[in-house]
C-alpha cells in the first residue's frame, strides 16, 4: 500500500511539475489581495529561498481539506493557497515547523497531517509492518525447514 | 490435520482483516472529526457587509464584530457562500431560529467563505433577506481557524465562549432550537457565577439586554 501510495504521489508530483508555472501564478495571484491588509510583513514566494523551502516542507505534509488525499502544497484549491499563505506567515513570524503543525492539528485534528504522528494508536502503523515481517520470516523459515526435512529423511 | 491448521490460520489472519474492513464500511471517509467542540472557540473579528433585517440582530455595514465581546451570550456562526447549494436549504431555517431567539440574546452571524461580498449581498437579496448580519472573512482566516473544510458549517458557541456543537451541512430549525434551548437553560441561570470564574473581557452584556 505504501508503495502504491508513493507511486501515485510521484505521478501526481510529475503532473504538478508539468503545470507548475500555472499553479505558481495561481498561488501568487490568489492570496495576494488578502495578504495586503495583514499587518505582518511576509516576504512573498521567491524572495526568501530558505523560507520558501520551509513552507514547502510544512505544506507538503498538510492535507488539503477540500481535496482527496492531496497536500496543500500540491493542491490548486483556493483554500490550500490560503493555508499555504498562513503557513508562510506563521513561519515568517518566528514559529517553528512543529508549532505550525500543532496549530493545524488543533483546528482540524490529526486528520490534517498526511503522515500520522508516531504516538499512541498510530504506532501500530509504524510497528505492525515490522512485526508482520518478523513473524512472516520466522514462519517462512519454519516452513522451509519442514519442506526440506522429508528429503533428508528419504535419503 | 493440515487442513484444520490451514483453516485455523486463515481464520486467525483473515478474521481480523475482514473485521477491520467491515468496520471501515460503517464509517464515512468524508467525515472529519472536529477537535473544536468542548474547547474555547477561536476568537474572530469580522466586518459586517450585510446588516440583517431583524431589529434585535441588525448591525451597520462596516461595523466590526468581535467574538470576544459576546461572552455571556450564545453565539451561532454560520459559514456560507453564494456558490454553496446546501446553504440555500438551511437559509430559511437559520433566519427563523435567529429571529426566534434574538429576544433571548442569542447572536447569529453569517461568515462568508471564499466569496466576494457583492455576491453575498445579491444572494441574500435573492433569498428574500436574512435576519442576522453577514461578515466577511478575507483570506479565509476565520474559516481555517475553525477548521473548516466546506460550507455550510455552523458553530454554536456557549456563554463561556466554548464551542458547544459543530453542524456540518444544512442546519435544521428543530435541532438548532433544541440545542439553543438546552444551552440557555443550563448555562442561563448560573451565568453570573461562571462569569466570575472565567476571565471575561471588561464589557459583559447580560443575556437579556435588548438592543
Amino acid at each position: 500500500m505504501m508503495v502504491a501510495l508513493t507511486a501515485a504521489r510521484r505521478a501526481m508530483l510529475a503532473l504538478v511539475f508539468a503545470v507548475a508555472p500555472l499553479l505558481q501564478a495561481a498561488a501568487q495571484s490568489d492570496p495576494a489581495p488578502s495578504a495586503a491588509p495583514q499587518t505582518v510583513l511576509v516576504p512573498p514566494a521567491g524572495v526568501d529561498s530558505v523560507l520558501d523551502a520551509r513552507v514547502k516542507t510544512v505544506a507538503s505534509r498538510l492535507r488539503c481539506p477540500v481535496c482527496q488525499g492531496e497536500s496543500i502544497q500540491d493542491s490548486p484549491a483556493e483554500l490550500s493557497a490560503q493555508m499555504r499563505l498562513l503557513v508562510r506567515e506563521q513561519l515568517a513570524t518566528g514559529r517553528t515547523e512543529s508549532q505550525v503543525f500543532d496549530y493545524f492539528v488543533q483546528k482540524y485534528g490529526q486528520w490534517i497531517l498526511l503522515e500520522p504522528r508516531a504516538e499512541g494508536i498510530n504506532l501500530l502503523v509504524y510497528w505492525l509492518p515490522i512485526l508482520f515481517l518478523v513473524l512472516g520470516s520466522v514462519g517462512l523459515m519454519m516452513a522451509v525447514k519442514k519442506w526440506t526435512r522429508p528429503a533428508t529423511i528419504a535419503d | 490435520m493440515n487442513w484444520k491448521r490451514a483453516a485455523l490460520t486463515t481464520a486467525l489472519v483473515g478474521g481480523p482483516v475482514i473485521a477491520l474492513l467491515a468496520y471501515g464500511m460503517t464509517r464515512d471517509p468524508r467525515e472529519i472529526p472536529s477537535p473544536l467542540p468542548g474547547h474555547l472557540a477561536p476568537v474572530f473579528t469580522g466586518a459586517v457587509f450585510a446588516p440583517g433585517n431583524d431589529d434585535g440582530l441588525r448591525l451597520a455595514v462596516g461595523d466590526t464584530v468581535r467574538l470576544a465581546e459576546h461572552r455571556g451570550r450564545v453565539v451561532v456562526v454560520n459559514f456560507w457562500a453564494s456558490w454553496c447549494l446546501a446553504c440555500r436549504t438551511e437559509h430559511q431555517a437559520l433566519s427563523t431560529v435567529a429571529r426566534n431567539y434574538a429576544p433571548q440574546g442569542v447572536k447569529f452571524f453569517g461568515m462568508l467563505y471564499n466569496d466576494e461580498t457583492p455576491n453575498g449581498v445579491n444572494w441574500i437579496e435573492q433569498m428574500g433577506g436574512q435576519a442576522y448580519p453577514a461578515l466577511s472573512d478575507p483570506g479565509a482566516r476565520t474559516a481555517i481557524d475553525y477548521g473548516l473544510y466546506g460550507v455550510p458549517e455552523t458553530f454554536v458557541v456557549d456563554q463561556r465562549g466554548f464551542v458547544a456543537k459543530k453542524f456540518v451541512g444544512p442546519v435544521e430549525a428543530g435541532e438548532m432550537s433544541k440545542l439553543l434551548d438546552s444551552l440557555l437553560l443550563t448555562t442561563g441561570a448560573p451565568n453570573a457565577s461562571t462569569n466570575a470564574v472565567a476571565p471575561v473581557p471588561k464589557s459583559l452584556p447580560s443575556a437579556d439586554t435588548k438592543r
